[in-house]
Parts: structure tokens; sequence; C-alpha cells
């Protein structure tokens, strides 16, 4: 309430330049504005670090020191390798070093055929293989013009078996994020969940792992019968299993302690850095591919975005948990709507001939030769296409130059991305939930090295 | 006197032996074999299949190796799972020579055994470039089952005594590519020396 | 359908976009801004939306020098890709910056998007291309002392001839 008769002496009435707080375009925010603080990354070379290791006789109180961590460390999930420095047990600055699972997959994919490219890019995030295939799969499919051609079986099947695939994955981010924590025994119930999906898996594709299932085109082969028990075998044993998982480490104090509070980011900072998947929903902005640019028929489907509020790493948790559960809802959907038809394209240029057709016709055999020796040409032009993934955004971006293989294929790979979240959660932490935090952004280094 | 001597010297393979001094040496292969101990060194996808066969489906705990141990100075078996490349090959040779004797490695997988599907510049093709390898087990990745048959093969060799004796400085197969020369011309491979 | 053939018809649009010449393919906007106007694009999206980069990547087109552009825009041995995606709206738009062989340097993006920080590394790493202003250009794949660039066509990809035993050359 303003007395509008009062005028305060000139002298106690502070002149303060009101413009300064507006809020300022996003071209002038620099990125020491967007980060919380700039001091969290270290920024510094390995040899750098190496001539450190010289400890002075007289060391000060407060003296930091550079810490190694990994590249062969059981809680580092692969080949990630942390350089920390400490201070006491509290992070100060931290940097990622990569680069020790390169395996140079974006060379060798200029050397395969679109066909056999597949192969190549299913090893980069290994835990999700399905998803790999899919984006290079609608990349090719929208450079040769088939995109809106594939039957809708196949592409119903490619929903069931990514779906699935999510919960293979996010089941294996509970067993391993239980098994740093210390809950050595939730490591036992992940796996055995995930053999449950990889058994499905070995039916349909044949394989394990890296399946090279998806194919432009389609997919590979149709499901076998009786698929249908067996997923709703998968999806009547996995719902109880969630509930002992809520039990054993939802609402459990010990877990709570451990992840609540631990890992934040803000906003802001992870969609500076490029965060997607879990670590950007957890800080609550609520955006995943599936639902925001829908591909495949992710739109005639019915499911919830799961959306954190803090940012921290028990927020990543629950919102994996809660994504298998929202995965199940999806393959339920699949299920009864998965059409009959075709499991490919039948464009001969692309596709294939089946084998029995080889022995009857000349002209079967010279495509099926051509395709798996040559391999099928496909339009000069570039595209860039992105699938949500259970890290995050997978995106492929291939430049074609006309001819039957990639001029350049490059895979933007989520984990790489999320990597560098790592430095800015870790700050001011403790180095024992380093693990806690590593754990939680659930990188794989197949995908940030490739 | 004389028996003693000649362990100091080579190990139990270097005894004579009589009834007393044989029945423990088998003693001794039968305990190694059955309770190996496996270091921590799973790289890329096959080690989500190592993971997988310590899980309680395939379970290689009624094997003696469920204690996968970080440290390498407590393990046994160095079961090399997934590709290895340029900036990693240091590193595990560190960790292959941090671990005491008797030790074996398993090069798990096609990357390991040979470089697998990746002939480029960015992998060591094979791992036995760099560390001597004892089983290869072939796979993309080997399911848990092949990986449990390249671990009950290593065994069955521990327990029969064929690996007791050390090969002379552990140089592996004997594959030594110093420089590629630019292509067309053939590169002569030896595969290994023996 | 070309690339070239989509160009012709890009009736259906503007030429320009934010001051650079513009192509449209299957519904993915593509601009080319050229070196000195590139940041300032890059600000331009950002305060239009598209405030989360994505993706910047590298491509080196020594082998394939006839692909096709917009008119205007003078082909170079590398090209730098930029992706970015406004998360409000939905969309998607794609940069690409021609940058010389001879003298392969750009402005870094650091400053606008710091998750470019790690990518643009790569890009050094894998085709030698130098990021002016980025707080540490240094190798992020390979080991700090490797030299040349893998990503490169002129450089090899490195195979070593496989000889199986028991095979007659």
């Amino acid at each position: 309430m303003t007395n509008t008769s009062y005028r305060a002496p000139a002298s106690m009435v502070r002149q303060t330049a009101e413009d300064a707080q507006e809020l300022k375009p996003r071209s002038e925010v620099p990125a020491a504005e967007l980060m919380r603080e700039i001091g969290a990354v270290l920024r510094m070379s390995e040899a750098e670090a190496a001539q450190l290791g010289e400890i002075p006789a007289d060391p000060d109180e407060d003296q930091t020191m550079i810490i190694n961590m990994g590249p062969q460390h059981p809680s580092t999930h692969g080949v990630l390798r942390l350089m920390l420095e400490l201070q006491g047990e509290t992070v100060l600055r931290c940097k990622p070093i990569i680069g020790y699972l390169h395996t140079g997959m974006e060379k060798t994919g200029e050397q395969l055929t679109y066909f056999q490219g597949g192969t190549n890019v299913t090893r980069m995030d290994y835990l999700s293989p399905f998803f790999n295939e899919l984006a290079f799969s609608l990349a090719t499919e929208e450079l040769l013009g088939i995109a809106d051609d594939i039957p809708e079986r196949a592409v119903w099947i490619r929903m069931l078996l990514s779906e699935l695939n999510r919960m293979s994955s996010h089941l294996l981010f509970l067993a391993t994020n239980g098994m740093d924590l210390g809950a050595v025994s939730m490591m036992i119930y992940g796996w055995r969940e995930r053999e449950e999906v990889l058994r499905f898996f070995q039916k349909v594709t044949g394989l394990r792992m890296n399946h090279n299932f998806v194919r432009p085109g389609g997919v590979a082969a149709d499901l076998p019968p009786g698929w249908r028990d067996d997923v709703l075998r998968l999806l009547d044993l996995i719902p109880p299993r969630l509930e002992e998982y809520d039990t054993l480490m939802t609402g459990q104090p010990i877990w709570r302690e451990r992840l609540q509070g631990v890992g934040v980011i803000t906003p802001t900072e992870a969609m500076a850095l490029g965060a997607t998947g879990p670590v950007l929903r957890s800080t609550g902005i609520s955006w995943d591919i599936r639902r925001g640019m829908p591909y495949m028929r992710y739109a005639d489907v019915d499911f919830d975005v799961i959306v954190g509020s803090y940012g921290d790493a028990f927020d990543r948790y629950a919102i994996r948990l809660n994504e298998v559960r929202e995965s199940m809802r999806i393959v339920r959907q699949v299920l009864d709507r998965m059409p009959p038809g075709d499991y490919r394209i039948q464009d001969k240029k692309v596709t294939p001939p089946p084998r029995a057709r080889i022995d009857e016709s000349m002209e079967a055999l010279i495509h099926h030769f051509k395709l798996f020796t040559e391999g099928f040409k496909v339009p000069e032009g570039e595209i860039y296409i992105a699938v949500e993934s259970p890290r995050g955004e997978l995106g492929c971006y291939i430049s074609s130059d006309g001819s039957a293989r990639p001029y350049r294929i490059h895979v933007r790979a989520p984990s790489f991305a999320n990597i560098q979240c790592l430095p800015h959660m870790m700050r001011g932490g403790l180095v024992a939930d380093a693990v806690a935090i590593i754990s939680s952004v659930d990188p794989v280094l197949g995908d940030v090295d490739r | 006197m004389g028996a003693i001597e000649d362990i100091r010297g080579e190990g139990l393979a270097g005894m004579t032996h009589n009834v007393i001094t044989g029945r423990i040496e088998e003693l001794v292969k039968w305990a190694r074999s059955r309770s190996s101990w496996p270091a921590n060194f799973g790289l890329a996808c096959c080690a989500i299949e190592m993971m997988g066969a310590g899980g309680a489906h395939y379970d290689i705990a009624r094997f003696g190796m469920e204690v996968f141990r970080a440290s390498p100075r407590q393990a046994d078996i160095m079961i090399v799972a997934g590709r290895v490349s340029q900036k990693m090959a240091p590193v595990l040779r560190q960790v292959y020579d941090q671990m005491m004797e008797p030790k074996w490695v398993i090069s798990m997988g096609v990357c390991a055994s040979t470089g697998g599907m990746f002939n480029n510049y960015a992998l060591v093709q094979g791992v036995d470039q760099v560390v001597p390898v004892d089983v290869y087990a072939p796979g993309c990745p080997p399911t848990p089952e092949t990986l449990l048959h390249a671990i009950e093969t290593l065994h069955q060799a521990i327990e029969d005594g064929e690996l007791m004796r050390r090969r002379g400085n552990g140089q592996g197969a004997d594959i030594h590519v110093t420089e590629i020369p630019p292509s067309g011309q053939p590169v002569p491979v030896l595969l290994g020396s023996k | 359908m070309s690339d070239a053939e989509d160009i012709e018809r890009a009736d259906a649009g503007p030429d320009e976009l934010y001051g650079c010449p513009m192509a449209q393919r299957r519904g993915q906007v593509v601009i080319h801004p050229t070196r000195d106007t590139y940041i300032d694009t890059v600000k331009a999206l950002a305060d239009d939306g598209y405030t989360m980069c994505v993706d910047v990547t590298a491509v080196d087109y020594l082998a394939f020098g006839g692909r096709s552009l917009p008119a205007g825009v003078q082909a170079e041995r590398f090209e730098v890709v930029v992706n970015l995606l406004d998360i409000e709206a939905g969309r998607r738009i794609r940069l690409r910056v021609q940058v010389p062989g001879e003298e392969p340097t750009l402005p870094t993006l650091f400053d606008v998007h710091p998750g470019t920080e790690a990518m643009e590394r790569e890009a050094y790493d894998m085709f030698g291309i130098v990021f002016s202003g980025h707080p540490d250009l240094t190798r992020i794949l390979m080991p700090e002392d490797w030299e040349g660039y893998p990503l490169r066509k002129d450089y090899e990809i490195g195979t070593i001839p496989v000889q199986f035993k028991g095979a007659h050359s």
C-alpha cells in the first residue's frame, strides 16, 4: 500500500537501473551465465596433469589434488576416465576423458554398403541396438524416398522391438545403478528380467544383442508364430518385479539419502549443454521426441512422458523406472493393433527377394547377388533423423554421393552430450557421490566414442 | 633339499616328482582351476554378455568365478571383453602386468581376438599383440554359453597342467605389424612363430 | 529425388532465411551461412527459439566436389554441419558452413551453446578444423599425440590384410 503523499528524502532513494533486470535475448547470454558456476570443468591436458604428480615435501593444508578414476574401474560404466580435482573428499573440478573405446565406426561406415551399415551402427550404443539401426534405417529410407511406403506391419514391428529394447536398457540401468550404490542383489534381479526380454529378441531376430534386424526397407524377417504369447508372458512377468524394486529401492531410506539432492542440474544448464533424454526430463523440461516430433506411429499410441522436478539422481532413477511401465503400456497397444501385411517394402531395388524364389527365377538370383555384393545406390543428398533412445536423442546424419556406400555417416550420440553434464553435477559433492552421479547419467561408452 | 631348490627355480613344473609331491601338484592345479577369479576388464558389448554370464541364469558362480575382482592384484584370469582401441592398449598391458602369477587371459569376442569387423586405424587387431592369450572365444558378442565353454576349456587346461609353464617373455602370438605400407602392397603377417 | 531438383522447386518457400541461402528437403530446412555470418546467424536463431544445439559435425568433401548447393554458395573442402532444435515449437534447422581446406578455421559456438565444447573437439580431432576461441581444443577420441586427422578422405582407413592359415594366395 503506497502513501503517495510521502516523499522520501533524496539521499535515501537509491537510483537503480531497472533495465538491467530484464531478461536478455538468448543471443546475448554467454556461456558463463548459462552455467551455474564457471569453475566446474577441469581444462587441463593429460600431459600437464601427469606433471602435477610430484607431491611437494610440505603440502599446504588446503592443497587440492588431481586424481584419476578409470579407465579400468568397476563403476565407470565402461572405459570412462575422470580426472577429479579434490580438496579432501569434495570434488571441485572434473574432466571426463574419453576415447578409450574409439572404434572408428564412422570411417568403417564409409566402407560398408547401406545394407551392411546396420551391422556397424548397431554396435555403437550396444545397450539399445535397435535404436541405432532404426535411426540409420530411417535416414536411409528418407534419402531413398521410400519413407512413406514402408508397410504398416514393418513400422509396428519396429515400434514393438524399440519399446522392448527401451525396457531391457532401463532394466540394465536399474541393475547397474543398484550395484554401484551397494544394492548388489539388484544386479541379479535386473539381469533376471533382462534375460527374459533378450530371450524374446533371440526368438525374433536370432541374436541376443547387436541384432542387425531393422534394415532400410523394413525389418529382416517376420515375427515368429507364437510371439503374442511370449510378449504377454513378459507383460505379466515384469510389473510385479517392478513393485519389488519399488520396495527394495524407491521407498527405502538409504536409497533416498544417497540419491536425493545428488548430482543436481538446472534446466538452463541441461539445455545449454545439449543433454537430452532422462537427464533433461529430470530437470522438468518435458521434451521427448516421441511426443514432440513423433516418428513412426507414436502419435497414434497413448503414453505419458515422465518428467522430474529436482534434476537430481533420484529423479533420473524414478523416470527410468516409470518409463519401463510406459513402454509396457505401449507394447500392450502394439499387441492389439499389429496389422497383418508385409514386413518389408516390396521394392526390388532395396529388398532382396525371398530365398525360395532364387531357385526359380534368374532375375531374382541376379537381384540377390547385386544387393548383397554391390548394394543399392542411394540418391545424392544429406539428411538428419533423430529418434528417442533410452539415453536421449540419437540422431543419424548421412551425406550421400549417389553411390552404394554412405559418403559420410555421423551418429549424434546422446551419451556424448550427457557426459558433458558430469562436471557440473559433481561440483561440490563428495567423491562417493561421483559414482552415483555417473551411474544416474547412464552413459554407454560405445556411443560416446564410436 | 633338491626338491625345494627345484621349486624355487622353476615353480611346480620344475619338480621331479615322487608320489607325494605329484599328488600335491595335482591338488594345487585342481584348486587353481576351481577357484580362479576374473579381473574386471569389460570394455564394450562383450562386457554386457560377460555380466549376463555372471547373472542368475548362466551363473558362473558354479565355476567359482562370480567374484570379479576390481583390483588386478587379486585376480587370476583377465577376460578381455570388447574392442581394444589404441588409447586403451597401454592400459590393458598395465593391468595385465599388475596381475600376479599364475595368470591367464581369455580373449572374449572377435574384436578382442582379431579386431573383429573393425579392421581399421582405431583398434588393436587382436589383443594378443599386447598380452599373451590362452583361450579365444569367438562371437559377436559370444553368448554367455560360449564364454562358459571358453572358461571350462581354460579350467581343463589348467587342471591338465598344460599351462603351468609360462611362455618365454609373454610375447603373445607374435604378430607384429610395425608399419602399414600404402595399399596395394602385401604385408607379410606371420601367424605365430611356433 | 536429388538435392538439385528439390532446390529448383524451392518456390514453395523463401529462397533466403535469416539472410542465408536456404534449401528445403523433405521438410528439413537447411541454411548456408558463410564463415563471417555464422555466429550471428546462430545467435539470431537462438533468439528465435532454437535454444538447443544438438550436434556439430564436419564432412570432408575432397572426394565429392560435385555436390549440389544453392546459388551463391561457394563450395569448399570442409563443411561444418550444425543441428539446432527448438523445443517449444518442435522444429529443427540445419546449418552448413563451408570451410576451406587450406585454412580450416571457424569461430567457436561455445559462447552461445556451451554444449558444443566436446563436439567441436571431436571435429578438430577427426578433421583438423580449428575452432578459434574454443576453451580447450585438444584431441578427444584419439591419443593426444596422434598424428593425422582420421576422418579426412586422404587418411587411409588402416586395414591390415588378413591372411588365413592354409590359404593359398
